[in-house]
């Protein structure tokens, strides 16, 4: 270090360093600089006796505070739930129609079920639960597993051709792949049930058509869609006299439906939400149905 | 001098200084990584847990191959609004089989480590083909040819064998049936899709994803992946029961 020498107009010392004449100064690091330094040196020693931090071999220092992220958050959601006793524990134990009747809780109602529909329903019957095609409406009154609260909560339970073991079953046959029924004869009665709910259809089909495609209705049609072709909630058939169609009423997609069958899937969300929450959803769906689409 | 001497003595000599650049820069890998292949605690136990079919693993395949993990997380932190919209947060053990791991770092559509079982396969299809179909205000990009693509599943023997060699349990078996298994998982009621039942396991799902039973198509690897996200072990829905239980 004999280099150095004392700079006499700041009385730094220098690098040594010169360029041209020109000497560069040894300038000491800035006090607010230094302090920082050990400020935050001595924060991260704090901050390892508190927290967990360092490994030990096959553990880690805890720290004192014993903090664990984990469980702050089983805690927040706790709390949250407790924050919610206040009507949770009353939509949990009364019965669907004292919900119904009681409209504080069945805005409660509104509001939660609002965002649990967005968040798990919304991707297949859409935001705005009018469905589309492959997916049913919710807001109509053609519910194929029933529309009471009752009925449509344990649909949210257990889905529809779902894993679950509960889950409801329900197909139509192919009639047109599997050779049940011949050309002619699925023409004829995809115009028989398209007449049913589409006058203008009635109108422009040949009677010996509409009663040829009525014979094949009642020979392979009624077991699951009834007599009158009004369905039935206890197997799922949809009501045909309706104007409600999952897959579309047009003559193309009844034919389709017809000869290559349909099954339909939905999810159980018995694992997935809580009964509180399919409680809700039920209770939510029911009062947009009533609201109208 | 004080806190800066040994730095001022350091910065002369460039040996020693290369040396202590090398010590600085590596002490954040040290106390960060290489502890955890020592720490029992930071993975879970999960004796239950299930691996990838081999046409899952195309699927997975397929999804990296389109980049989904750039708007698409598999990972749920332990926030609560998190864990209120998507289930149990993730736990490390549910990667376990996952190299490389797909926990992404950007969500422009949502998390999907808990997909598996959400929605039904009709939906998952009819959604990749045109995601506007089902979600309309969605920005995804549609994957209608995912349908069209035969997925190759010639070479799936050699990505088990690949896993295995990182420490994923694939047994011979499963190796030398690897592409016959995949074609059994599309084809339910064939002897094909009986093996897939016995080296995977009853809860396999084995359906036509894609509606179309036989050959696999890309639509039918990825929707099988999909299916399975978060299924592989349900040790984070014990471990929230049990904290619930506390």
């Amino acid at each position: 270090m004999a280099v150095e020498e004392r700079d006499p107009v700041s009385g730094y010392l220098t690098t040594g360093h010169e360029w041209n004449g020109i000497k560069e100064l040894n300038t000491p690091v800035p006090r607010t600089v230094v302090f920082l330094l050990w400020a935050t040196f001595l924060y991260s020693v704090v901050y390892w006796i508190l927290m967990p931090a360092w490994p030990l071999g096959v553990t880690y220092t805890k720290g004192l505070l014993g903090i664990d992220q984990r469980n702050t958050v089983a805690e927040q959601i706790k709390d949250a739930a407790s924050d919610r006793t206040k009507w949770s524990k009353l939509i949990d134990t009364e019965s669907f129609e004292a919900i119904q009747a009681d409209p504080k809780l069945m805005k409660i109602v509104r509001q939660t079920g609002a965002t649990l529909f967005g968040d798990n329903c919304a991707a297949c019957h859409g935001r705005t639960a009018e469905g589309g095609n492959g997916f049913p409406t919710l807001v109509s009154q053609a519910f194929l597993w029933g529309g009471t609260p009752d009925a449509i909560a344990e649909t949210i339970r257990v889905g529809i051709n779902s894993p679950h073991k509960d889950s409801r079953t329900s197909q139509m046959p192919a009639f047109g792949r599997d050779g049940m029924l011949k050309r002619e004869q699925i023409d004829d009665v995809v115009d028989y049930v398209r007449s049913l709910s589409n006058p203008a259809v009635a109108k422009a089909i040949a009677p010996a058509k509409l009663a040829s495609g009525k014979a094949v209705f009642t020979d392979n049609c009624v077991a699951c869609h009834g007599e009158n072709a009004t369905g039935n909630i206890e197997l799922g058939a949809p009501n045909l006299r309706d104007n409600f169609w999952i897959y579309s009423g047009g003559a193309q997609s009844v034919f389709t439906t017809v000869w290559g069958g349909r099954q339909g899937h939905m999810p159980s969300w018995d694992s997935r939400l809580s009964a509180l929450d399919r409680k809700i959803l039920a209770l939510y769906l029911v009062n947009l149905r009533a609201a109208g689409p | 001098m004080g806190l800066f001497g040994l730095h001022y003595k350091l910065e002369r000599k460039t040996m020693s200084l290369a040396i202590g650049i090398i010590i600085a820069a590596s002490i954040g890998g040290l106390i960060e990584i290489v502890p955890l292949f020592t720490i029992h605690q930071t993975v879970e136990d999960s004796p239950d847990m299930r691996v990838y079919t081999p046409l899952e693993i195309a699927g997975r395949n397929i999804y990296i191959r389109e980049g989904c993990y750039a708007c698409h997380s598999q990972m749920i932190r332990t926030l609560r609004d998190e864990v209120e919209r998507y289930g149990p947060y993730s736990l490390a053990v549910e990667s376990k089989y996952d190299h490389p791991m797909l926990w992404g770092s950007k969500r422009t559509g949502p998390d999907i480590a808990r997909l598996g079982g959400k929605y039904s396969d009709e939906w998952h299809v009819k959604h990749l083909t045109n995601p506007r179909d089902v979600v309309p205000e969605s920005v995804m990009p549609p994957y209608a040819y995912l349908t069209r693509a035969k997925a190759r599943i010639d070479d799936l023997g050699l990505h088990l064998a690949a896993l295995r060699k990182v420490g994923v349990p694939y047994t011979d078996e499963m190796i030398a049936n690897a592409s016959n298994d995949a074609y059994g998982q599309t084809t339910p009621d064939t002897p094909f899709a009986e093996g897939v039942t016995k080296r995977y396991g009853e809860a396999t799902n084995v359906r036509a994803f894609d509606g179309q039973p036989g050959e696999p198509t890309e639509m039918d690897a990825l929707v099988a992946y999909l299916q399975i996200l978060g299924k592989l072990t349900d040790a984070a829905h014990k471990a929230k029961t049990a904290a619930a239980g506390e």
